[in-house]
């Protein structure tokens, strides 16, 4: 423990003097800067502090203090007490002066009356003062365990006092700064006069559609649509589920493999699909007035629209969630049931149906949250149906810029899909669910009442269909000329567009216009992805393994991301990273940091799965033979938890190439990702390339998909046959 | 643990994605408003003949001069090429891009100059192009509706729920039919008249030339945009008719600035002087643009709008690309025209 004291005095001291203390332009990875070190751009902190930037001095202070624990011994209570307090202030201090003086010299009005004004631009925090703050922050972790706490283990408070942090920084701080800017005037001053104007905006709240006027509030669609696609998709994803359970229906193992489609499929591509089909030159609009007489219409703009491509992609993810339920419904039950005399439809109704009720609100939930967060779809088939995820994205992006407004907006977003949880937690109560058990178990499931099978087969078989066709127009779509107006010959030219490759005299040339987004997409999942398995698994162990105080809100703390829609995310994301001292956004980094936390609680989910299952002995075994907490994290936990780092892998891989909502906000001309990219294009009615593009996507994730199971490769539990490697879905 | 023979697989894999080439020649941010296919031509030909690598966002005008200024303190574009004037000019008057005299002026139509001019050479003037509509002929036939012929005639409750149009907050070019109007019909005429189309209007899209898009499709029977963009269409076989409204109409001077603050100021000055030479501006045409350049020595496109047999109104950029008159008549129209449904 000592020597990491030593270690990390001896990296805060290189950083102070000699790492460059800002952001380089080049970002935080590019090294470009080695070329003119040192400059006024590239100088570190000590050069800083003597020429123009004395407050950097007192950056020294708690650094030294640190490096002065060392004269402490380990088990004397001053050692750490004197790390904690070296770290804690040290933070606080290097926080506060970037945060005060910034792009425009000291910032607070309040501080401009004691020190005067300054006259100096700082901007991000750069390697040095990183690396300074991940001194501190390990110093904090080394001082709680010299104190006893976490049982003396360093590597658990490291990894609770780091995890804690890192949450702190990138999904708390954002957030909080969020609602802020929604309290706040351009400047930055606090304005509740204007808050109070954005808050009661008559386009948010109204609901003059219900008394003859044109149009609704955002607020009013917004929970419209989220209603209707939660409770549809619920029912259709039961009803598929019913008939793959408990019908003898031919070919309905081929449904679940359907399923599958949405999870890799870049969302709004489907909208497309619907637009060739419904739109008012669509196929079906043209039988209909072929057939019927019916004339073509743009009914599908708006409402409808939206509702089915929502429900294209949210269906499958219900009928995931309920085929768990509707399999672990004990026959024993129902049969119980029918044995006292009750009929099929009574027995559905008394026994199978309440102890759906979990799996329905967890269904109903996810479609919810799902389409409320979801932007694609509305950009493209909404019309003139407004909903909260647009606007905030126009309020952002478009040319009234009010990141107030947005932040207004987005904290409605986040209220909405808080207040769905908190429903669902109510609705569910305290009731016992519980059906599988250990007693024998080996009755037959009840057929289902033959009403009730009829109205199943005449709703999902059409539905399965039409999804097929849908996603046979994706298909098709790419390779012909111009799908929008049946132009149907046979073309290349699509691909071509987004990936030709040419041969010139400086070697080869990506001249395609999917190359540049392209790439940076592949690198930002490949970067996160491991990073996202890496800290959920970290994560999992801690609280699955480990016991200390604070651990339910530790645990808390790590899920809340989820509930945070991408949308709020993204312009959570701007409005605190778009200055110093974190500031990020226009890089890579903020695309990959922002996928670890998006993507994160699957991990933690995944890992505390898997480690319920591994017997706590193992790990005592190898603490006992002397192997450290690390050790026996890496050399015993690692290895029996493949499955969940697999399934973590392609699950933050896979969402990392298809997610819209939070990215949108944090392309930039220099780290474009595919899906903004083909989101342009689909708004320009490029559909072609869209879903050429989109196609290529595809393929991209099934190779990952497979490289990543050859790498991990599978566990080996005993001389057992092979294990089924873990598969993830949402 | 035995070694895993996919470990060096996974390695040359990720060696393959990594290994993008960083460009000795720098690097150039371009902020692209025209359309896409025009962008990705012009970014991919720069970059071909200088080795200068280009990284291209596509936004319209009215959301890249936002973003411009969203980022003036820590600007992260280095060239805005395209797009209407009126943004242009209005970014040049905030300051927030910078003056460049570049040696093709001379080549150059005096419209394009006098764009230059008024914004004391922080703009010029790279293309023109005339306002106007365009409608599906096969949908109008269909439901045996009458030629639209004028302006006026787009009122027609016939034509309820027909009529597309970008959203000026966001597109240049639909600034350009609000200012048009504004000019042509003396303000508050004008805003009564939009109030009127309003109920006409289907959709108000993001870019400016969706809508003509969308009336070759059929999706909407008629599009407001310039009359280049539904030329593109009609090359493209779809079954429209271009229509210059008979009161006259307005026009725009396609612009080019370079940002202030720009990190690449030699590459964004080679481009700059790049994107006015003849041949430069000929990829235009190839990318199925239309416009009329603004190089005396580029060609005029066979299908472009014949300019004289439209009748133009003396559009004042000056004012209409004022910072105040720009934001007071799009707060105007939002709440007159957008919400007052």
């Amino acid at each position: 423990m000592r020597r990491l004291v030593g270690f990390w005095f001896f990296l805060a001291a290189v950083a102070f003097f000699f790492l460059p203390w800002q952001l380089q332009e080049e970002g935080f990875f590019a090294f470009e800067w080695l070329a003119s070190y040192p400059d006024e751009r590239t100088a570190s902190g000590f050069f800083y502090a003597i020429s123009d930037r004395p407050w950097l001095w007192v950056v020294l202070l708690p650094v030294l203090a640190g490096g002065g624990a060392l004269f402490f011994d380990r088990a004397d209570p001053r050692f750490g007490r004197k790390l904690i307090w070296a770290g804690v202030l040290g933070i606080a201090y290097t926080l506060l002066q970037g945060f005060a003086i910034g792009l425009q010299g000291l910032g607070w009005s309040s501080l401009v009356a004691v020190f005067g004004e300054i006259d100096v631009q700082q901007f991000g925090f750069g390697w040095g003062a990183t690396l300074i703050l991940s001194a501190f922050l390990v110093w904090i972790s080394l001082g709680v365990a010299a104190l006893g706490h976490f049982r003396g283990d360093a590597f658990v408070s490291g990894g609770v006092v780091v995890s804690s942090a890192l949450i702190i920084a990138f999904v708390f701080y954002p957030i909080a700064t969020m609602l802020f800017g929604a309290v706040t005037d351009e400047e930055g001053h606090l304005a509740l006069d204007l808050f109070v104007r954005r808050l009661l905006a008559d386009d948010i709240w109204s609901v003059a559609c219900l008394t003859g006027g044109t149009r609704c509030g955002v607020m009013f669609n917004t929970i419209l649509m989220g209603t209707l696609t939660g409770f549809l998709s619920t029912m259709m994803g039961l009803g598929f589920a019913l008939v793959v359970v408990r019908t003898q229906m031919p070919y309905r193992k081929l449904m679940r493999a359907l399923t599958i489609l949405p999870i890799i499929t870049p969302p709004f591509v489907i909208s497309l699909a619907i637009v060739v089909l419904f739109g008012r030159t669509g196929i079906v609009t043209w039988f209909l007035e072929y057939a019927f007489g019916i004339p073509p219409a743009r009914w599908i703009y708006g409402l409808p629209g939206v509702l089915i491509s929502q429900l294209l992609s949210q269906i499958p993810v219900a009928f995931l969630v309920m085929i768990g339920v509707v399999e672990g419904i004990s026959p024993s039950l129902e049969e119980a049931s029918q044995t006292l005399g009750a009929s099929r439809w009574q027995t559905f109704r008394t026994v199978t149906w309440p102890l759906l009720r979990p799996g329905l609100a967890a269904a109903f939930l996810l479609g919810f949250v799902e389409s409320l967060a979801d932007f694609g779809n509305p950009l493209v088939l909404g019309g003139n149906f407004d909903v909260l995820s647009t606007k905030i994205f126009f309020a952002i992006v478009g040319a009234q810029h009010d990141p107030g407004r947005a932040a207004m907006l987005a904290i409605l977003l986040l209220s909405l899909t808080l207040g769905a949880f908190w429903i669902q937690m109510r609705w569910l109560g305290k009731q016992s669910y519980v059906t599988v058990t250990g007693k024998g178990d080996s009755g037959l499931a009840a057929e289902l009442p033959s009403t009730l099978r009829r109205i199943l087969y005449w709703t999902t078989i059409p539905w399965a269909v039409f999804t097929l066709i849908t996603y046979a127009i994706v298909i098709v779509g790419g390779f012909v000329h111009d799908i929008g107006r049946f132009d149907m010959t046979f073309t290349w030219r699509h691909y071509l567009d987004a990936f030709r490759i040419e041969q010139i005299d400086r070697g080869l040339f990506f001249s395609g216009s999917a190359w540049d987004s392209l790439s940076t997409t592949v690198q930002v999942s490949a970067i996160s992805a491991p990073l996202t398995a890496a800290l959920g698994l970290l994560v999992a162990y801690l609280l699955a393994r480990q016991r200390f105080a604070g651990q339910r809100t530790f645990e808390f703390m790590t899920m809340l991301s989820f509930a945070i829609p991408g949308t709020v995310v993204g312009v959570s994301y701007i409005l605190a990273f778009n200055i110093p001292p974190l500031e990020m956004t226009g890089t890579g980094l903020i695309l990959v940091i922002c996928f670890v936390f998006r993507n994160m609680p699957v991990g933690v989910r995944a890992g505390m799965a898997a480690l319920a299952q591994i017997d706590k002995s193992l790990d005592e075994a190898s603490l006992t033979l002397g192997a450290r907490t690390g050790q026996t994290v890496w050399r015993v936990v690692m290895p029996l938890l493949r499955p969940a780092i697999v399934a973590t892998l392609v699950f933050s891989f896979v969402h990392a190439m298809t997610a819209v909502s939070a990215v949108i906000f944090l392309t930039s001309a220099r780290h474009n990702m595919a899906t903004a990219y083909i989101v342009g294009r689909v708004e320009a009615g490029e559909f072609a390339l869209a879903i050429a593009y989109s196609s290529v996507l595809i393929l991209v994730m099934a190779l990952a998909i497979v490289l990543i199971q050859l790498v991990v490769g599978k566990r080996q539990l005993g001389r057992r046959g092979q294990q089924v490697a873990a598969f993830g879905g949402h | 643990m035995n070694t895993r023979p996919f470990f060096g697989l996974a390695i040359a894999a990720a060696t393959v994605v990594f290994a993008v080439p960083a460009s000795a020649q720098g690097q150039l941010s371009l902020y692209c408003s025209v359309q896409e296919e025009w962008c990705r031509p012009m970014a991919a030909e720069f970059e071909r003949q200088t080795g200068i690598k280009v990284n291209m966002t596509r936004k319209s005008s009215g959301e890249t001069y936002a973003q411009v200024k969203a980022e003036r303190q820590n600007p992260r574009g280095d060239v805005w090429w395209g797009g209407t004037g009126d943004p242009h000019l209005q970014a040049a008057e905030e300051g927030l891009t910078v003056e460049y005299k570049s040696p093709m002026l001379k080549d150059l139509y005096d419209w394009a100059v006098r764009q230059a001019e008024l914004s004391k050479f922080r703009t010029v003037g790279i293309y023109s192009g005339a306002l106007g509509y365009s409608f599906n002929t096969r949908t109008l036939a269909q439901k045996g509706l009458p030629e639209p012929k004028c302006w006026r005639d787009l009122t027609n409750p016939a034509y309820r729920g027909e009529v597309q149009v970008a959203d000026p907050n966001s597109s240049g070019t639909s600034y350009t039919m609000l200012a048009t109007f504004v000019q042509m019909f003396g303000e508050e005429q004008a805003f009564d008249f939009m109030k009127l189309l309003h109920r006409n209007i289907n959709q108000y899209t993001r870019s400016g030339a969706a809508p003509a898009r969308s009336a070759a499709t059929g999706e909407s029977l008629i599009g407001i945009t310039f009359l280049h963009d539904a030329v593109t269409q009609v090359l493209a076989g779809a079954p429209v008719k271009i229509v210059a409204p008979c009161e006259g109409t307005g026009y725009e001077i396609g612009s080019m600035s370079i940002i202030k603050g720009t990190r690449n100021l030699a590459n964004a000055k080679k481009f700059y002087d790049w994107a006015l030479t003849p041949a430069t501006q000929a990829l235009g045409e190839k990318a199925n643009s239309f416009q009329i350049p603004s190089n005396k020595n580029s060609k005029v496109p066979d299908a472009a709008p014949k300019m004289q047999d439209i009748t133009l109104i003396q559009y004042d950029f000056q004012r209409f690309g004022g910072s105040a008159e720009r934001e007071r008549l799009l707060q105007r129209w939002g709440k007159e025209v957008r919400s007052g449904s």
